[in-house]
């Protein structure tokens, strides 16, 4: 959802980036005071109670149960599983979508523009159709003789695939707005075109990389259409948000909201840590 | 030079490759699953009562929800860019939480509060006659959930760029808020606000998780079966007609995301 988010900033460099004059704001008046009451009170009821709710119901039995519930074997090793899954889905993209952004600006090719359009596809489609799509190729049946079914790889793909434009969207605006100067500069000295890249390029890029990466991350964590159909069903390849539908399928609620506690607790870390990284570059540029 | 020009072309090949693996391919794979079988069988998949009355539903939650999700919108972008009031940063992340959130998560959470036999309000409510989880409110609640900062981000930006001065102008020459509302605020979001509502009903008719959590997955009956419901069951029942459904669904992406990206390409032009 994000990488449409990014996009805006992606035609207008400069728009995205520029900072809200702080006490610009007038104060509240009825109408606006209304209107903000009526935001907080849709915002309660459909987001905060429930997700309240969620964590409260994770902690019914007291910390004991709580614990006891994330340390099932089953619940560890799908927990195991969906974060190191999701951690290499992100270098992944990290290294790729830095890649990917860095040839659609500073490259020129026929077909420049149908990658840059199909970039968005992945993560836009309905996660269960995009899903059935990786099936239709790597699953059982594969035309082109990769089976991956039921496999770690079948997961890491998937993620892969909804992931795709994170790191790219984020990076592709600041790699626009990017002054050559510098890096003519640094090959004039006498810098190679790698450690101009290290030296001088990545160094600006690397809070764009890190806040793509970031919510690349988060969306994988919590992945659950798109790595349903090729995880083949079986226990060895049931991540967290699987096993979390398995639960409440048995109407265990209890051991449901615990493992999604710690879903929610692992978003919630990236999105604070994210806020920071931005601040900071913000404060910076 | 002869190097960066090597360097040049595998980063290319590299990606050119990569996208294929993963994008291209899958997808003519698709194409040609869809229509292995003949034009006939495409639309008899996507004809028969069952996927109608899918589609149907599909697009009444997903009409719902982004109704629902602009007007929320609107109204916080323009409180955060317009307003001075404490929490008003908070308002922003709270509203971007939520699509940080588990799909699987958000239809638990929903069913905890709204829930007709254990949860908080679900039980009084149902005690009234009003079923939430496992019915329509429900299923565009957690629609709603799922999509709900996506409007606001595509607005926000607009109304910061702009800024203030026109509306205050409007103001001191006499113009009612509703006035330099429709005036004013309206004709400079509308382009940022006609991307973001065509994002949110591809994101909205394409959901999953949290809806298939609420639905209930009364399967059969019908009345909680959506076009991504009805894939999954298609798909695990290794029914007919499966890859014929997604294929109407990746157009409805691809139409989605080819609206917004020509129209931005216009404007940049402009």
């Amino acid at each position: 959802m994000t990488t449409i988010d990014v996009a805006p900033a992606a035609s207008e460099p400069t728009r995205g980036r520029r900072r809200r004059k702080e006490g610009a704001g007038q104060p509240l008046g009825l109408a606006s005071g209304i209107g903000l009451g009526t935001a907080v009170l849709w915002l309660s009821l459909l987001v905060l109670i429930p997700l309240g709710a969620t964590v409260s119901q994770g902690f019914e039995k007291g910390w004991a149960g709580f614990r006891d519930a994330i340390t099932q074997p089953a619940a560890l090793d799908a927990l195991r599983l969906t974060i190191t899954s999701s951690l290499i889905v992100t270098v992944i993209n990290a290294v790729m979508g830095t890649l990917i952004a860095w040839v659609l600006v500073r490259d020129n090719f026929p077909g420049k523009r149908i990658i840059e359009f199909v970039i968005d596809i992945p993560f836009a489609l309905p996660t269960i159709v995009a899903g059935l799509v990786l099936l239709g190729v790597y699953g059982a049946d594969s035309p082109v003789g990769i089976n991956l079914m039921g496999t770690q790889k079948a997961i890491v793909l998937a993620l892969l695939f909804v992931t795709l434009p994170f790191v790219v969207r984020s990076v592709q605006p600041v790699l626009l707005a990017l002054d050559v100067e510098a890096e003519s500069a640094a090959s004039c000295l006498g810098a190679g075109p790698w450690t101009t890249f290290r030296r001088v390029v990545l160094p600006l890029l690397l809070p764009a990389i890190a806040s793509g990466a970031a919510l690349a991350f988060a969306r994988a964590m919590g992945e659950y259409g798109s790595v349903l159909l090729i995880s083949g069903g079986l226990a060895s390849t049931t991540v967290s948000s699987m096993q979390i539908f398995q639960k409440l399928q048995n109407y265990d609620y209890v051991s449901a909201s615990a493992v999604a506690t710690v879903l929610l607790l692992i978003s919630l870390l990236v999105i604070v840590i994210l806020d920071v990284l931005q601040r900071r570059a913000a404060r910076r540029g | 030079m002869d190097s960066s020009n090597r360097a040049k072309y595998t980063m290319r090949a590299v990606v050119v490759l990569y996208v294929a693996v993963l994008v291209f391919v899958p997808i003519i794979v698709v194409t040609w699953r869809t229509f292995e079988d003949g034009l006939g069988a495409f639309w008899s998949a996507i004809s028969s009562e069952q996927a109608v009355t899918a589609f149907r539903l599909t697009i009444e939650i997903a009409v719902a929800a982004v109704v629902i999700n602009t007007v929320f919108g609107v109204g916080v972008a323009l409180l955060i860019s317009r307003y001075r009031f404490a929490g008003r940063r908070l308002l922003g992340a709270l509203t971007d939480l939520s699509v940080s959130v588990s799909p699987i998560v958000v239809g638990l959470a929903l069913i905890l509060v709204y829930g007709p036999y254990n949860g908080i309000f679900g039980k009084s409510l149902a005690a009234n006659g009003f079923q939430v989880i496992y019915s329509l409110p429900g299923m565009i609640m957690a629609t709603a959930f799922v999509s709900l900062p996506l409007v606001m981000r595509s607005v926000l930006p607009v109304l910061d760029e702009e800024g203030i001065e026109q509306e205050q102008a409007a103001k001191v020459l006499g113009a009612s808020a509703l006035q330099r509302f429709r005036r004013i605020t309206m004709p400079t979001i509308r382009p940022a606000l006609a991307y973001g509502i065509v994002l949110s009903l591809a994101r909205c008719i394409g959901e999953f998780g949290a809806v298939k959590v609420v639905s209930g997955n009364i399967s059969g009956a019908g009345q909680t079966m959506t076009a991504t419901l009805l894939i999954d069951e298609r798909s695990q029942q290794l029914e007919q007609g499966t890859y014929q459904l997604a294929f109407v669904l990746i157009l409805i992406t691809v139409a989605a995301i080819a609206f917004v990206s020509f129209r931005r390409g216009k404007e940049k032009v402009a």
